[in-house]
């Protein structure tokens, strides 16, 4: 069962068509990656696979249910690490995750394993608006990771990481963790190394879809122009 | 369920603990409005009917303060969208911000009612007190309802703060009008029990509302 299936997925806010007609296919384990310039629909695209948007046409399918009638039995094994930390900036990190340990039924002892993790137990009782933002996106991939889901939206996640703190988040989130993988990224050759499958949309609209090893960071680039 | 209600709860009264954004802001407000009475009524003191409307009308406008501010931390936070993604009944949410402004209700009164007695109230309000408190309790539970529904539906539009009061203080108004004809035998030298026909009346506004709050949620939640 693939973990993905999308067949004329669209999506409009209003007058304006956000995802025109998106198809694709996406085996378990795998990761796909998103490439395209600000506005092409890659958020949109994270935010229906999350179940926060509904599609309004075409045939979508996570984890082998279908979006939206069966989103309550996808939520819950899907983690989204998106462009805003899903995070209380007045509570702690340590409060932020027990939150939402509590939200996904998970004990505390997976909150420390995490804290540890992400290396913020110097930190962690600090409200959130008292720390860097890499370090709130440390918190972030703690956050989308707690309830082990078994698909990963993660909408460019090394943003605001230094390449010590990237490292530090790869087990987690990278693909050794072993999870279905759906990044949107604005790095060619950092995206490539990481693909299993390359979607580029351009105006909402599917612009490539391609093995990872049938592409080139040339065709990427030639997506933003 | 329970749990769910308790650690959003929890949550809700942690950020207000760290923010202070809302009770404060309701009871210095409540207090505020009584000294303006007191000067602008020229008159000592009230009772009765006056009086019951004084303290009425001044807590509808102080809960208003809450419920525009009640969901404000999950729609610029992400809260809605951390929410959305566990595997929870959207009714926790609910129950867990009724039950936060009904807490911020009970603190603002736990305030503005001793004001109200220092600054305005010519009968004594002990012997009153047990009643005066099971009709606020009542009216809360109403205000906590409405004020719930009508702040999710708010905090996604771009006029929130126009759009809550807009929106409440039409649905709220009843809740005022029972209240305070509840309350008016209760303000007075004779310390007279409140009339059983508003209380019924206000309880079953609540429960009508308690039930649309319900109904509608989730669909203010969704997409």
């Amino acid at each position: 069962m693939p973990a993905l299936e999308l067949e004329g997925l669209a999506r409009h806010y209003g007058e304006r068509q956000a995802l025109s007609d998106v198809s694709l296919e996406l085996e378990q384990g795998r990761t796909l990656v998103v490439f395209g310039p600000n506005g092409a629909g890659k958020t949109t695209l994270l935010r229906v696979l999350a179940t926060l948007l509904r599609p309004h046409a075409g045939r979508v399918c996570v984890l082998g249910r279908s979006l939206p009638q069966q989103a309550w039995a996808v939520r819950g094994h899907v983690g989204l690490l998106a462009h805003e930390p899903l995070l209380y900036r007045e509570l702690s990190a340590r409060e932020n995750l027990r939150f939402h340990a509590r939200l996904h039924g998970v004990g505390e002892a997976r909150v420390s394993e995490l804290i540890d993790a992400v290396q913020m137990q110097a930190r962690a009782r600090e409200p959130l608006r008292t720390l860097s933002r890499g370090m709130v996106q440390r918190v972030a991939v703690a956050r989308a990771v707690l309830h082990d889901p078994e698909l990963l939206l993660l909408d460019e996640p090394y943003s605001n990481l230094d390449p010590a703190a990237v490292e530090l988040v790869a087990p987690l989130i990278g693909a050794g963790a072993g999870r279905t993988r759906v990044i949107c990224s604005h790095d060619p050759a950092g995206g490539l190394a990481e693909a299993d499958v390359v979607l580029g949309l351009r105006a909402g609209r599917q612009g490539l879809l391609r093995r990872a090893g049938e592409v080139g960071a040339p065709e990427i680039s030639e997506l933003y122009r | 369920m329970r749990g769910t209600v308790a650690a959003l709860l929890r949550k809700e009264l942690l950020v207000e603990l760290r923010t202070l954004e809302s009770v404060p802001a309701m009871s210095l407000f409540a207090v505020t409005t009584f000294v303006v009475f007191h000067f602008a009524l020229n008159r000592g003191s009230v009772e009765g009917d006056l009086g019951a409307g004084v303290l009425w009308v001044t807590l509808l406008f102080a809960a208003i303060l809450g419920v525009n501010r009640l969901f404000v931390a999950d729609a610029e936070q992400g809260g809605f969208d951390g929410f959305m993604l566990a595997p929870v009944d959207a009714t926790a949410m609910l129950l867990a911000k009724m039950a936060t402004l009904l807490c911020y209700l009970i603190a603002l009164e736990l305030v503005a009612v001793p004001a109200f007695a220092l600054l305005l109230l010519g009968p004594s309000l002990g012997p009153s007190l047990p009643g005066l408190i099971g009709v606020l309790a009542l009216g809360d539970l109403g205000v906590a309802a409405i004020g719930t529904l009508v702040a999710a539906l708010a905090v996604r539009t771009r006029a929130r703060d126009l759009l809550g009061p807009l929106l409440g203080l039409p649905l709220l108004v009843p809740i005022v009008i029972g209240g305070a004809r509840a309350t008016s035998p209760l303000l007075t030298l004779a310390h007279s029990a409140p009339s059983a026909r508003w209380l019924v009346t206000l309880g079953l506004y609540d429960l009508v509302f308690g039930l649309i709050a319900y109904a509608l949620f989730d669909f203010l939640l969704e997409d």
